[in-house]
């Protein structure tokens, strides 16, 4: 099932890049889902290009944004003062993913990069237009406890598995994006693409571009991630959130909100946010604000229960997040 | 501009020993310890990252060596299990496992001293609860992990 690829090691960016240009070519970091895909047989790259020693494995404190580097261990970043202490939401988003091991290993943007974890996605023998375009989706009718209501289509109901990226879009996150012709910025939210009829295509990525940071607006604000699985630890979520808000008095100043674990890319909840920014701090506004969060849910036969999951993970976040409110300075 | 080959030289230092290896391209570390080391202590479990039976220590810090391709480890250092014993003696952490029954099978107990080794390292071995969050990337199908908390406890609060 497994094919052998040949590897060889970028000496930079601009090297990385051009090994790239030819087809058949993959990007090699942290590995470890790249090398779970390719035991799959769902990679299959006849050369791999060795990003791993490139020198963008650091965070950059700046003023106003912070600069991750796309080479950034998962571990690395979690324990980075600046996100520990500026952005505890990023901060648990990141402790919340993998393991310890993987934590060591696997890269901010190898993260971001990440194939869903859909099983007809991950096993060769069903149908599934992102391994196979064309082939229809087993999960539409089949086992869809773990799938998606939100962002669906008749092509592709797979959820994106990251934390990571929840949080970011929760804080507004932009990416770096180098290719031959230079750099381009890219917002997170704006990265990641619906399946629609193309499931097979995930985000505005170009062939032979190469994701190099992730820069994070260092606003003064609360903020949270909440993940709920089906086992306390080292599982990908059934439903997460992430909330980032400035809050003075009683009173809601500046809110974004991104929902994990429903949606086919990380999902901002922009009818939460619109309920919510300008509003007084009291737990029925919280509770009403939070059924906006599952507006335009299509449930599927067996994920219906995420919808008010979704509702109730919100109201906690906001109810632990935001109240009772700081005292103003 | 480094040309993509089917094999790779790399130098790999493995408990303490320093090693000259032309690798398969897509070999594991999991695979190189294994075939071309013959040092089987380190276990293939599930070998997707999700068990933890083949943790080793990369360059001081734990990762599943199935998820680790060997042509990136270039210069680093690895820690298998066959390397944590000194002088005939047992580390403290393999006497505290044995003294806590923390095995029934054993297959995954490499795995689970290395990866605990890596957490008492990371200083992250403060309290049971800080244990259990921090060793669930190691599996163990006979369900000895109340003991194999007990032993970490053991060892992370007596003289290393």
């Amino acid at each position: 099932m497994t094919s052998p690829f040949a590897y060889a090691r970028a000496a930079d960016t601009q090297d990385a890049v051009r090994l790239a240009a030819q087809p058949g070519t993959a990007f090699l970091a942290g590995g470890t889902d790249f090398l779970q895909l390719w035991k799959a047989g769902l990679a299959a790259p006849s050369r791999v290009i060795d990003i791993g020693r490139l020198a963008l494995d650091r965070i950059e404190v700046r003023d106003g944004v912070l600069v991750i580097g796309a080479l950034t261990r998962l571990a690395d970043a979690a324990g980075h003062p600046s996100i520990r202490h500026e952005l505890p939401g990023l901060a648990q988003a990141l402790l919340a993913s993998a393991s310890p091991q993987v934590r060591n290993m696997a890269t901010v943007g190898g993260n971001l990069m990440q194939r869903t974890r859909c099983l007809y996605f991950r096993g060769a023998d069903f149908a599934c237009n992102k391994r196979a375009p064309g082939s229809g989706c087993s999960a539409i009718e089949g086992e869809n406890r773990q799938h998606a209501i939100l962002g669906t289509s008749s092509a592709c109901v797979a959820t994106h598995p990251s934390d990571l990226a929840v949080a970011l879009v929760a804080l507004g996150a932009s990416l770096h994006l180098r290719g031959v012709a230079g750099e381009r910025r890219v917002a997170l939210e704006d990265f990641f693409l619906l399946p629609g009829d193309t499931s097979e295509r995930e985000t505005v990525l170009m062939a032979g571009e190469l994701l190099v940071a992730v820069e994070v607006p260092r606003t003064p604000q609360r903020s949270a991630y909440l993940k709920l699985r089906d086992r306390a630890s080292f599982e990908f979520a059934v439903v997460s959130a992430c909330v980032a808000a400035q809050v003075r008095d009683d009173r809601i100043e500046t809110i974004r909100l991104a929902a994990g674990g429903v949606a086919t890319r990380p999902w901002r909840l922009k009818a939460c946010e619109a309920a919510l920014a300008g509003a007084r701090l009291d737990d029925a506004m919280l509770r009403a604000a939070s059924v906006l969060a599952a507006e335009g849910a299509r449930p599927l036969g067996g994920n219906g229960f995420k919808v008010e999951l979704l509702q109730r993970t919100v109201h906690r976040l906001l109810a632990d997040t935001l109240v009772p409110p700081p005292t103003s300075p | 501009m480094n040309m993509p080959t089917e094999t790779v030289e790399i130098g790999l230092t493995v408990n303490g020993r320093s090693h000259r290896l032309a690798v398969p391209a897509s070999a594991t570390v999991l695979d190189v310890l294994h075939d071309c080391l013959s040092l089987a202590g380190t276990k293939k479990g599930c070998d997707m990252g999700s068990c933890g039976a083949c943790t080793v220590l990369l360059d001081g810090r734990r990762v599943n060596a199935c998820l680790a391709l060997a042509a990136q480890q270039d210069g680093r250092e690895i820690l298998t299990i066959e390397g944590v014993a000194r002088d005939g003696a047992l580390h403290p952490l393999q006497a505290a496992f044995i003294a806590r029954d923390a095995l029934q099978c054993g297959y995954c107990t490499p795995g689970q001293i290395m990866s605990a080794l890596g957490l008492i390292a990371e200083g992250g071995a403060k309290s049971e609860a800080e244990i259990r969050e921090s060793m669930s990337g190691n599996l163990c199908r006979c369900g000895a992990y109340a003991n194999i908390v007990s032993a970490i406890v053991d060892a992370a609060s007596g003289p290393s």
